[in-house]
């Protein structure tokens, strides 16, 4: 009696073990098939606002702000040294840019906006996961993947690229203000850099 | 005494039992044309470094340990080289955009730099894949000049 008892507790946990690794699967799964999904409603949109696209391009759209903005965010909490605040705005960042609608733009934009994103989108990732000498390794090459893609979906207000020469050879980032606030350094250079130039 | 004893046959039950559960291994025979020793010109020495202090996770053929086929290690591995793959895999180098290039040489570069990798508890089996000074210098260098070509 004892025995038998024991023997299906025993076959119940497996089933248990066995059902909780079965379950963490299908989230997977579903997670991706979603993802497929809405690749997949993207490319449906494509060519069906060809008449917007110049005044597109020339003020950027409205995802392309909310990655500026969410970008800007990211900068100044580097100038603060706030790691933990830096960390909910990388993936803050890396959610308004996978929302990035590249459907009115050029075959050749498109190409370069996908490859911006993705990259970027793998900087924000590593923002919102490591400590504040990560973050700001990741923010350079950010701050380029973000320029480049001014350079394609303009912005609404005018930019300034700055740079510091002392930050790993030389580091542009983009700020809204003249006025210099180093995110490479923070406190400890607060205002090392130059402005480069203009972006409107 | 006897909570003692179910618990230690529960235990062991356990163990037997999640030696059941399969897991797939990352091994593969073919070098993808995509290979970052194929489409660079990496010199033998770097090649030899490289194949045996990062391609166990970083590439589609891992060399697995004997161990592997125990459980719960063979988990444990099995997701360490799901992360190392999906960050990095130097069998589809070329299959990446110049800019997808540039800052993954970047981040490499840092990693190996700050010895952040190969990982401690990837090393501290694998003593052969620790860098020597030089080697590391080397290394660096040999990347810092693809990134910047």
């Amino acid at each position: 009696m004892k025995k038998s008892k024991l023997s299906v507790g025993i076959i119940a946990i497996a089933l248990v073990i066995f059902t909780v690794t079965s379950c963490k699967d299908n989230k997977q799964d579903e997670k991706s098939a979603k993802e497929d999904h809405s690749e997949m409603n993207h490319d449906n949109s494509d060519g069906h606002h060809d008449g917007e696209k110049k005044e597109m391009a020339m003020n950027g759209n409205g995802a392309s702000q909310d990655i500026l903005n969410d970008y800007f965010n990211l900068k100044d909490a580097l100038v603060a040294d706030d790691n933990a605040k830096a960390k909910d705005l990388g993936a803050t960042l890396a959610k308004s840019l996978g929302n990035l609608d590249v459907s009115n733009y050029t075959d050749a934009q498109k190409v370069d906006l996908k490859d911006i994103i993705e990259d970027a989108v793998e900087q924000s990732e590593h923002i919102s996961e490591n400590d504040i000498a990560h973050q700001r390794e990741h923010f350079k090459t950010l701050s380029k993947d973000v320029t480049d893609m001014v350079a394609i979906t303009g912005t609404a207000s005018a930019l300034y690229e700055q740079f510091c020469p002392m930050y790993d050879g030389g580091s542009t980032w983009l700020s809204r203000s003249k006025e210099v606030l180093n995110p490479y350094y923070g406190s400890k250079m607060l205002t090392c850099g130059n402005v480069k130039k203009q972006i409107n | 005494m006897k909570i003692v004893k179910i618990i230690g046959l529960f235990l062991l039950v356990t163990l037997v039992g999640i030696q059941f559960f399969p897991t797939s291994r990352n091994q593969s025979d073919t070098i993808p044309r995509t290979d970052f020793m194929l489409v660079n010109d990496v010199p033998e020495q770097i090649k030899n470094k490289l194949q045996v202090s990062c391609y166990d996770c970083h590439s589609n053929n891992t060399a697995y340990p004997w161990y592997n086929k125990v459980q719960p290690v063979a988990w444990l591995l099995e997701n360490h080289v799901k992360e190392g793959r999906a960050e990095l895999n130097f069998n589809e180098w070329d299959s990446l955009s110049s800019r997808r290039k540039a800052s993954k040489l970047k981040s490499i570069i840092s990693q190996i730099e700050n010895d952040e990798m190969p990982l401690a508890s990837y090393t501290l089996i694998h003593s052969d894949a620790v860098f020597s000074e030089t080697e590391k210098q080397d290394i660096i260098k040999f990347l810092t000049e693809l990134k910047n070509k």
